[in-house]
């Protein structure tokens, strides 16, 4: 007798799912697709095309203002490396592709995980969504992309926001769950709304959690930014890639060291954000 | 009693046969509750959570009502009902004529900013605000211009003695001033309900000490109306007002202290204030002998000695014709008096404030062999307090003083026959 049971076709209904997805959809998404990546070439050449000293100069000055005079140097420092090391135009595309996929996930993000905090049925159902997104293996973004974005940094960036965006969710939404019962307490005693509420004592009190989910999510996008260098996103991605490829260690050494640099300016910067967004709104200098 | 003596205060918050089931489905412990099953049994047969118990009490315009209970009895959960924080099951909360359980959600919000100001355990101060910030926020919710705001929070500051901290944050004050922002936000909003919810439990007991008297003095100052919620016997006595004991979700007793002490409804309420200190609850007032026997300074000395001729004390106390004491007179005095009482009499003795507790009354006591003359606030004699009257109440013997004083209240001073 056989007793084998038929392979259930997981693979085929997710491919017939996706060919329908991209008959009915991929018109429109490609559309954007074309949208936005002219959008980053635009911007990476613009970039680009200002004397890399003055880019430093400039970002130096904003990580100064924003996370004091160390973070500073250290950002200057470190940029004036990787223009030295002659990455400098893969750091700005990386940047760039940072920037966009970062901004994207907490456009998204931030008032996903705000409607898990105020909702226990969306909480519910995104949850599970949230435990998939950050196990799966991160390569498997990029196959579906391709069909939807095309070749190139629009599916990179994809990919990477899908990849980066669980943790804002889950922080958003976490600091807004830890906030006190009594502080919510006292503001409905008070007659507040539930967008008064929201608005004057939950978001700010978890701002520092929601901080701390968005320097997760930076860095998570810095990490898919080499994976997404296979589907031909460009920057220090690409030049890693290449070096697997060509088997050249220390040209792979270089670009991960300057990945290395750009990430700890990025965390550095952020964290000081977070803490001078405390509650008790004393700045920490 | 005394507090059945003042006039009649108009009632602002009545509590009527509020239960509050933590269920779904209450109806079925409601009605186990109606059919006078216990919290403790509806538990063990439906698994549901019995909050209140069908609690109903009054509470009138400008008294601080002491809601009192250990945790779990469900007091917190009662002054939560009233603002409706939690939803009551069923009986109703009228607030000044208005049934607060049916509010509809805008109704409410706008009851809640204009009626109450709640004060929190832990303060509940927003971290992220000024202390001008947090005491302006009841303001800022109902949308008031800025300028009016920050003038009504300074004030508010004012009252509370925290005035030149309104720039400061809640970390960087002391758990006591910020329990004064945390009136202070209350106060802001010019509601006259304060509602208080363990308001000075987590302070240190000194400072709580003083926070209790200063919000009775801020209380008769402003006249808000108060509930408070205390673990604390010794607190609630020290609020003054009148008490509502709670247990098990239900009320036991209600009452002024003294009722509480001196006739405690059920075992528990005795258990409960078997440690109080009924020194510092009696009052000279309470204790007064008012069977005291006086003379008047305007008394020939005949008439005195007419009148002294059936007593056996030796002295006596002299009041002027409006009842005013003016001093003491000795049966030596007395006997060897040729004018009037007033010239022999020494004039000006040691005397207790009614209002004064049996404590404060101890060194009065301790200085005089005959006990010590009781004077309400316009000097007039009420009685005296007498060493084995002080002792009986320290004994609690309650009957005694009790039945005793509601007696000789009735037949007012003795005066000897013949000032008729």
């Amino acid at each position: 007798m056989d007793w084998s049971i038929p392979k259930f076709p997981l693979d085929t209904l997710c491919d017939q799912a996706l060919t329908w997805l991209t008959v009915h959809l991929s018109g429109v998404t490609l559309a954007v697709a074309g949208v936005i990546a002219n959008w980053i070439e635009v911007s990476t050449a613009a970039l680009s095309a200002v004397p890399p000293p003055i880019t430093i100069v400039v970002l130096a000055a904003i990580c100064w203002r924003i996370a004091g005079i160390r973070p500073g140097i250290m950002a200057a420092a470190g940029l004036a490396f990787l223009w030295n090391l002659r990455l400098w135009v893969p750091t700005v595309e990386t940047m760039i592709l940072v920037t966009l996929a970062t901004s994207a996930a907490l456009v998204i993000g931030v008032p996903l995980g705000i409607a898990c905090a105020l909702s226990r049925r969306v909480w519910r159902t995104v949850g599970p969504f949230l435990d998939m997104m950050q196990t799966m293996p991160s390569f498997i973004y990029l196959i579906p992309a391709i069909p939807f974005f095309g070749l190139g940094p629009v599916s990179a960036c994809f990919a990477t926001i899908i990849f980066s965006m669980p943790p804002v969710i889950r922080l958003t939404a976490l600091g807004i769950m830890q906030v006190p019962r009594e502080l919510i307490e006292a503001s409905e005693a008070f007659g507040s709304t539930p967008m008064q509420k929201l608005f004057k004592v939950q978001l700010p009190l978890a701002v520092p959690t929601i901080m701390a989910g968005v320097n997760q999510t930076i860095m998570l996008a810095l990490s898919m930014v080499v994976i997404a260098a296979m589907i031909g996103a460009g920057g220090l991605g690409r030049e890693v890639w290449r070096s697997i490829q060509r088997l050249e260690a220390g040209a792979g050494f270089e670009a991960g060291i300057a990945i290395v640099i750009v990430a700890v300016i990025l965390d550095r910067v952020t964290q000081k954000l977070a803490l001078r967004l405390r509650p008790t709104g004393q700045a920490a200098h | 009693m005394a507090s059945q003596a003042e006039p009649q205060a108009r009632t602002r918050i009545a509590v009527q046969a509020v239960s509050k089931v933590f269920s779904d489905q209450p109806q079925k412990a409601l009605a186990m509750l109606e059919a006078g099953e216990t919290k403790d049994v509806i538990l063990e047969r439906l698994g549901t959570v019995v909050g209140l118990n069908r609690v109903s009490f009054d509470v009138a315009e400008g008294e601080i009502l002491v809601v009192m209970g250990l945790s779990g009895s469900g007091k917190s959960t009662m002054l939560r009902c009233i603002n409706r924080l939690v939803e009551p099951s069923a009986g109703a909360i009228v607030v000044d004529g208005t049934d607060v359980t049916r509010l509809n959600q805008k109704d409410l919000l706008e009851f809640r900013r204009h009626k109450f100001g709640m004060v929190f355990q832990h303060f509940a101060l927003f971290p992220n605000r000024t202390i001008q910030g947090n005491v302006e926020y009841g303001l800022e919710i109902q949308n008031v211009p800025k300028a009016q705001r920050a003038e009504k929070a300074l004030a508010a500051i004012e009252v509370v003695g925290l005035k030149g901290w309104e720039a400061k944050y809640p970390n960087q004050l002391s758990g006591g001033m910020q329990q004064r922002a945390g009136l202070a936000r209350a106060l802001a909003v010019d509601a006259d309900i304060l509602l208080m919810d363990e308001a000075f439990s987590a302070l240190d007991p000194l400072i709580r000490r003083d926070m209790q008297g200063e919000l009775r003095q801020l209380q008769r100052k402003l006249g808000k109306t108060i509930v408070f919620v205390s673990h604390d016997l010794d607190e609630a006595i020290a609020l003054g007002g009148r008490i509502v004991l709670m247990k098990d979700g239900a009320i036991v007793q209600i009452g002024n202290p003294e009722e509480i002490l001196l006739a405690p409804a059920t075992d528990y309420v005795r258990r409960f204030v078997e440690h109080i200190d009924v020194s510092s609850v009696l009052t000279a007032e309470r204790l007064a002998d008012r069977g005291v026997a006086v003379l008047r300074a305007g008394h020939t000395a005949a008439e005195a000695r007419l009148a002294i001729a059936s007593c056996q004390q030796t002295s006596w106390y002299v009041t002027d014709e409006g009842g005013r004491l003016v001093g003491r007179a000795t049966r030596e005095q007395v006997e060897r008096c040729t004018g009037t009482i007033g010239a022999v009499m020494e004039a000006g003795c040691d005397r207790v404030e009614a209002s004064a507790t049996l404590r404060q009354a101890f060194a009065r006591l301790a200085a005089n062999r005959d006990g010590v003359a009781v004077v309400d606030d316009r000097g007039h004699l009420i009685g005296t307090v007498t060493h084995r009257g002080a002792a009986r109440a320290l004994a609690r013997d309650t009957a005694g003083t009790a039945a005793a004083s509601a007696e000789e209240a009735r037949h007012g001073l003795v005066h000897p026959k013949i000032s008729a």
